[in-house]
C-alpha cells in the first residue's frame, strides 16, 4: 500500500500555517485524505491536531497555504459555507447541546438538509448506535459520556457527510466503549464508503483502524505511512504507545 | 455518622455567615456606622455603633437561616429540584395554566370589580409581559445577555412620537414602522457585539442602552431633551377616536353608547394584550422553525453550532433583531398610551427589571416569564403602602424566589422536536453554570 492516495483526494491540506496571534500552531502542514479512506492524525497534547481540524473548517482561517476539498479550493471560506459542502465535524469534547433532547440534537445535525430524509437518517444512526434509540427524548446533558460521544458522532452523520472529521472520539471513555465507537466508524467506512479523518490520542487503536496515519509534532508533520507501518516504527512506539498500549 | 456530617455542615454555615457579617461590617462601617452632623462651623462625625452592630447581627443571623434552609433542602432532595410536584402533574398544570391565564386576561376588563385602576395596572403588567417575552428571545432562547433592552423600547417610543409629529402618521401605520426601525437598531447593536459573549456582551449592551438614552436627552432639537415629547396622538378604533364629546365620528357616537374614559383604557388593554399574544405566538412558532432552533443551539454551544454549519452571525443578528422588534412595538404602545415620553422612562432600571422578569421566569419559558411579570409588577403595586420599605420587600422576595427555585419559576424546557406525543423533560440534573 502506498503512502499517498491515488486520484483526486477528498481533502488536500497544502503547506498550511495557522496561528493564534503570536502563537503559531501549525507550521507548513500538508496531508491528503483519499476517497473512502480512514486517515488518522496522532500527536501529543498541544501538537495542533484540533487546530488542523478547525482550520479545515475555516475557523481559524489559515495564515498561508491551501485547503482543497473535493477538487475545490475552500481556503478562506466562511465556516457555515464550508460545512454545506458535505463535511461534518464532531469537535473535541463532544459538545452536544445539553438542554436539548437527543432527538433535538440529531435534528440540529440535519439542519442543513431539507428535512425530507430526516426519518430515514434517524433510523440509520439509531441502527448504528442502538443506545441512542432508547433515549431519544432524554436530555443530551443527562447522557453518559459514552452515549454523549455516540450522539456527537450520530449528530455529525445526520448531515449525510462525505467527509467526517472526528476529534478525539475516545476522550475519557472506557476501553469497551472505545472499541464500540471504533467499530462503528469502521462499519460506516466499509458499508457506506464514508471518508474519515480521525484525530486520536489513543494511537494504538487509531493506527489499527486507519488505512494511513500522520504524526504531528509541534505543528509539523514528522511522519506518515500506513497504520501498520507507523505502528512498527520505534519512534512512534516510544512516543505514543509506551504506557498507553504497547 | 449523619450527625457528624450535619455538624460539619453547621460549621460551614456559621463560617459562611461569619464572612457575610464581615462583609456587612466593611460595607456598613462607613455607610451606617458614621453619620455626619452639622456642628459649629462644619460637620462632625458621629459614630453609631449600635446601628452598625444591629445590621451586622441581622446579616449574620439571616445568612445562617438561608444556609440552614438550603442545607435542609439539600437533605430532602439531593439534586436541586425545580419541579416540586411530580413531572406528570407539572406538565398537566402547565397545559392548563396557559389557557386559564389567557381566558382570564381576555375577560379581565369586564370582571366585577375591574375599574380604571385595575385595567390600568393590568395594561402595565401586560407591557412588561410583552417586554419580557421580547427579551426572552435574546436572553432566554439565544443566550445573549442583553442589559440594554430598554434602548429598543425607547427607539420604538420615540420612533412613533417622531413619525406622528413630523409625518402625521397614525398609531396603526406607525406600529410596523417603529418595529422595523427598532429591529434595524437591533442589527446595528448586533454587529459590534458579534464576537462577544457573557460578561463582555452584557457590558457593551448596557453601554448601548445608556448611549441611546443620553442621545435622546441631549438631542434637544429632535427629541425635546429632558422635557420629552408631549401631545403624542392616541390610537383610534379603526379610525374612530375616543372622545368624551361623543358625536358622529367618535367611538362612542358610532356605537351609540355613552362616552366614557374607560373605553380608551379598555381598548389600550386589548391592544397590548394582542401585541403580547403576537409576541408569544411568533416566539412559539419560531422555536419550531430552523431560526429558533438555531437560537437555542447557539445558547447551548456556539462551537458546536458553528461545526454544524450554522452561520453564527446570522443567528445572533436575527435574535437581536427579533427581540428588538417586539421591544419597539412595546415602546410605540407605551408612547401612545402615555401621550408623553421623556428619557426618564428609559433608564437602566427598566432593562434590569425586564431582565429580572426573564431570569425569574426561568429563561426561555413563556409561561414562566408571564408569571414573573405578574408577580413582579403586581407585587410592586401590592407593596405600595410600604413606602420606603417597598424596595426592601421586593429585594427579599426576589432572593427568596431564587433560593426556592434557583432556575426560575418554570425551569422545564419544552422540546421543540418530538416523535409522537410531546413529552416534557425536566430541567434539573444538568450541571448548572454552563454557558
Ligand atoms: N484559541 C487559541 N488561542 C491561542 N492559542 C491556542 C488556541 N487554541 C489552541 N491554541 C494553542 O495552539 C496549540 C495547538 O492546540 P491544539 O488544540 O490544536 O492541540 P491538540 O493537538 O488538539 O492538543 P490535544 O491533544 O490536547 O487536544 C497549543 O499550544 C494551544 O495552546
Ligand atoms: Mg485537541
Amino acid at each position: 500500500m502506498s503512502a499517498a492516495p491515488a486520484g483526486v483526494p477528498m481533502l488536500a491540506v497544502e503547506d498550511v500555517t495557522t496561528a493564534y496571534g503570536a502563537i503559531v500552531a501549525l507550521r507548513g502542514v500538508s496531508l491528503a485524505v483519499g476517497r473512502g479512506e480512514i486517515v488518522t492524525l496522532i500527536g501529543a497534547n498541544g501538537a495542533g491536531k484540533s487546530t488542523l481540524m478547525m482550520t479545515i473548517c475555516g475557523d481559524p482561517a489559515p495564515r498561508s497555504g491551501r485547503i482543497v476539498y473535493d477538487g475545490q479550493d475552500i481556503t478562506g471560506w466562511p465556516t457555515h459555507h464550508i460545512m454545506r459542502q458535505g463535511l461534518a465535524h464532531a469537535p473535541e469534547g463532544r459538545r452536544i447541546f445539553p438542554r436539548m433532547t437527543v432527538l433535538e440534537n440529531l435534528r440540529m445535525g440535519a439542519e442543513l438538509m431539507d428535512g425530507t430524509h430526516f426519518d430515514e437518517d434517524l433510523e440509520r444512526v439509531c441502527t448504528l448506535f442502538p443506545r441512542l434509540k432508547e433515549r431519544l427524548s432524554q436530555r443530551g446533558g443527562t447522557l453518559s459520556g459514552g452515549e454523549q460521544q455516540m450522539l456527537a458522532i450520530a449528530r455529525a452523520l445526520m448531515s449525510r457527510p462525505r467527509l467526517l472529521l472526528l476529534d478525539e472520539p475516545s476522550l475519557g471513555l472506557a476501553p469497551m466503549v472505545v472499541r464500540q465507537i471504533f467499530a462503528a466508524i469502521r462499519d460506516l467506512n466499509r458499508q457506506t464508503g464514508l471518508t474519515v479523518l480521525l484525530v486520536e490520542q489513543n494511537a494504538y487503536h487509531a493506527l489499527r483502524l486507519a488505512h494511513r496515519g500522520y504524526v504531528l509534532v509541534n505543528g509539523r508533520i514528522t511522519m506518515s505511512g500506513t497504520g501498520s507501518e507507523l505502528l512498527a516504527r520505534a519512534e512512534v512506539r516510544a512516543a505514543y504507545l509506551e504506557g498507553g498500549r504497547a | 455518622m449523619v450527625s457528624r456530617v450535619a455538624e460539619r455542615g453547621m460549621a460551614a454555615i456559621v463560617r459562611d455567615a461569619g464572612i457575610a457579617a464581615l462583609v456587612a461590617l466593611g460595607v456598613g462601617a462607613p455607610l451606617l456606622g458614621l453619620k455626619t452632623e452639622p456642628a459649629g462651623g462644619g460637620l462632625t462625625l458621629v459614630p453609631r455603633p449600635g446601628l452598625l452592630l444591629a445590621a451586622v447581627a441581622a446579616v449574620f443571623v439571616g445568612r445562617i437561616l438561608v444556609g440552614l434552609l438550603m442545607a435542609r433542602r439539600a437533605l430532602v432532595s439531593p439534586a436541586p429540584r425545580a419541579v416540586l410536584v411530580p413531572p406528570g402533574v407539572g406538565a398537566r398544570l402547565g397545559r392548563i395554566a396557559g389557557p386559564a391565564m389567557l381566558a382570564f386576561a381576555l375577560v379581565l376588563p369586564f370582571l366585577p370589580g375591574a375599574g380604571r385602576y385595575e385595567v390600568d395596572l393590568a395594561t402595565l403588567v401586560l407591557t412588561y409581559v410583552m417586554l419580557g417575552w421580547g427579551l426572552n428571545i435574546v436572553v432566554g432562547l439565544a443566550g445573549l445577555l442583553d442589559l440594554g433592552y430598554v434602548a429598543f423600547y425607547a427607539v420604538g417610543a420615540y420612533g412613533y412620537a417622531l413619525l406622528a409629529r413630523h409625518l402625521d402618521i397614525g398609531f396603526w401605520t406607525a406600529l410596523p414602522l417603529t418595529g422595523l426601525f427598532a429591529a434595524g437598531w437591533g442589527i446595528i447593536l448586533g454587529f459590534p457585539v458579534l464576537r462577544l459573549r457573557g460578561d463582555y456582551l452584557a457590558i457593551v449592551t448596557l453601554a448601548f442602552g445608556e448611549i441611546i438614552r443620553i442621545v435622546l436627552l441631549n438631542w434637544v432639537s429632535l427629541t425635546g431633551g429632558p422635557n420629552g415629547m408631549s401631545g403624542i396622538p392616541r390610537p383610534t378604533f379603526f379610525g374612530l377616536p375616543f372622545s368624551m364629546a361623543g358625536g358622529e365620528g367618535t367611538f362612542a357616537g358610532f356605537f351609540g353608547i355613552q362616552p366614557s374614559p374607560l373605553h380608551r383604557i379598555i381598548f389600550l388593554y386589548y391592544v397590548i394584550l394582542a401585541l403580547a399574544l403576537l409576541t408569544n405566538f411568533v416566539t412559539v412558532r419560531l422555536r419550531r422553525h430552523p431560526v429558533g432552533r438555531a437560537w437555542e443551539a447557539l445558547r447551548e454551544d456556539e462551537v458546536a453550532s458553528r461545526a454544524l454549519g450554522l452561520s453564527v452571525v446570522a443567528v445572533k443578528l436575527t435574535a437581536f433583531a427579533t427581540g428588538a422588534l417586539f421591544g419597539g412595538f412595546a415602546g410605540a404602545f407605551f408612547a401612545t398610551r402615555q401621550g408623553f415620553i421623556s428619557p426618564e422612562s428609559f433608564t437602566f432600571i427598566e432593562s434590569a427589571l425586564v431582565l429580572a422578569i426573564v431570569v425569574l421566569g426561568g429563561m426561555g419559558s413563556q409561561i414562566g416569564v408571564a408569571t414573573a411579570a405578574v408577580v413582579m409588577i403586581g407585587g410592586f403595586e401590592l407593596f405600595r403602602d410600604l413606602e420606603q420599605f417597598r424596595m426592601l420587600v421586593f429585594g427579599i422576595a426576589m432572593v427568596a424566589i431564587m433560593v426556592w427555585r434557583p432556575r426560575g419559576l418554570v425551569a422545564s424546557r419544552e422540546p421543540s422536536v418530538a416523535l409522537g406525543e410531546r413529552r416534557r423533560v425536566d430541567a434539573e440534573h444538568v450541571a448548572e453554570g454552563r454557558g
